[in-house]
């Protein structure tokens, strides 16, 4: 039983067959050594291609599908049943089955906060949203293992929780654009009228939107990786990320909350820095700093809250994914 | 009348605008479709997901594609 597992876990999620047909193919094909750096490089570029682009297309129609069950307007409504820290958690849990994209924020921000949502919900939902998501688990235990991908989660939910928890207590509420509470409410709810068939081209829809959005940062993901992978010297990124190095977490830090990537992308470089010897704390916090956090998003958030509370959501995330960081380094021993 | 379709400009939007364009001829109504693409003034609809379809100022329909044959009744019940 254990064997098939093990079989199924290689061969479906790793993909071991396409990483011997691609090492066939650039060695037989291109006459390239995959030992070396060339041939190391476009082996790793396009088995990591091939492998990101199958998984997330399978993994965007399986989650749209779900997530189809729950519109925004639904989740709402869920979440204004509840109250306290119960709350902050069925906000979290429903941020990972959301749509990927940022752009999408700042009406759930606004159709929460108008509809009377408090703040620690409301947020709790914005961080986990982007942070964790159904598809990033897999792709996490395809590309490292199931205990990180699950640790990843687990602390990304926990983080989403006790953040959106931490500024609801900070009574915030009159840091948010006036014109955010004076909104209509709609409750317009397609929700019954959909059927089966419309999920599935709902979801067949979404993997087109999303493959479209983000193939290119997937190609730039997987490029730095290859180039981290085979041509930065290995003494350079130990130097600067070593597991020995007190700031190396927050040098990932500081690399990640600006730029602006999804999961996807960002994946493939965190396998490349992991191989390369850099903690596994590290790699996660350049991870959840690239997604949970970039300028773009900070941008349109600033169009509906006023500067403190942009900071204090800002900091506090920041801060979350630094302790996250130490953590894992700390723990590491327990995961590979 | 006016039609106003609410996106920030994906193709479900453009869709969304054809197949009122052609629900509006088929039914000989005479309106004047307006796209609305900045975010602030789609969520001022009260609206979290995109595309939105918007007659005579009022929400009929978000984040789906309607047909022209789902839209046609919409605009036949908004006619003066």
């Amino acid at each position: 039983m254990q064997d098939v597992f093990i079989w199924l876990n290689d061969q479906l999620l790793r993909m071991q067959w396409l990483h011997d047909l691609v090492t066939w193919l650039v060695r037989d094909g291109f006459g390239l050594d995959t030992a070396g750096r060339i041939g190391g490089s476009v082996h790793f570029f396009i088995y990591d291609v091939i492998k990101i682009f199958i998984l997330l297309s399978v993994l965007i129609f399986g989650i749209s599908y779900v997530q189809s069950y729950f519109p925004p307007e639904r989740t709402r409504r869920i979440l204004g049943q509840r109250q306290g820290l119960w709350a902050n958690t069925i906000a979290a849990l429903l941020g990972t089955i959301t749509p990927f994209c940022s752009c999408s924020s700042i009406p759930l921000f606004i159709g929460f906060t108008s509809a009377g949502l408090p703040l620690a919900v409301t947020f709790s939902f914005l961080i986990s949203s982007p942070l964790v998501d159904l598809a990033s688990v897999i792709l996490l235990a395809s590309i490292f293992n199931w205990s990180i991908a699950l640790a990843y989660v687990g602390i990304g939910l926990v983080l989403a929780v006790l953040g959106g928890t931490l500024i609801g207590r900070l009574r915030l509420e009159d840091q948010v654009e006036d014109f955010v509470y004076q909104s209509p409410v709609s409750d317009h709810d397609n929700d019954g009228a959909i059927s089966r068939g419309e999920r599935l081209i709902y979801a067949r829809d979404q993997v087109a939107d999303i493959a479209g959005r983000v193939w290119l940062y997937v190609l730039i993901g997987v490029g730095i990786g290859a180039a981290i992978h085979n041509w930065i010297p290995e003494n350079f990124i130990s130097a600067l990320l070593g597991q020995d190095k007190w700031w190396s977490v927050l040098v990932a830090t500081v690399a990640g909350v600006p730029m602006y990537a999804d999961i996807f992308g960002t994946l493939p470089i965190a396998e490349a820095l992991v191989e390369k010897g850099v903690g596994l704390g590290t790699a996660l916090t350049f991870m959840m700093a690239v997604t949970a956090l970039s300028l773009p998003s900070m941008i349109m958030l600033k169009r509906v809250v006023k500067l403190p509370l942009l900071g204090v959501f800002v900091g506090i995330v920041t801060a979350g994914i630094i302790l996250i960081g130490y953590i894992f380094n700390a723990t590491a021993h327990l995961f590979v | 009348m006016i039609i106003k379709i609410l996106g920030s400009g994906c193709k479900k939007c453009v869709a969304l605008g054809d197949n009122a364009k052609v629900a509006a001829a088929s039914a000989g109504i005479d309106a004047d479709i307006e796209k609305v693409t900045d975010i602030i003034a789609i969520a001022g609809y009260g609206i979290m997901s995109t595309p939105g379809l918007v007659i005579n100022e009022k929400v009929v329909s978000s984040g789906r594609v309607l047909t022209p044959a789902e839209i046609t009744p919409l605009l036949q019940e908004a006619r003066p």
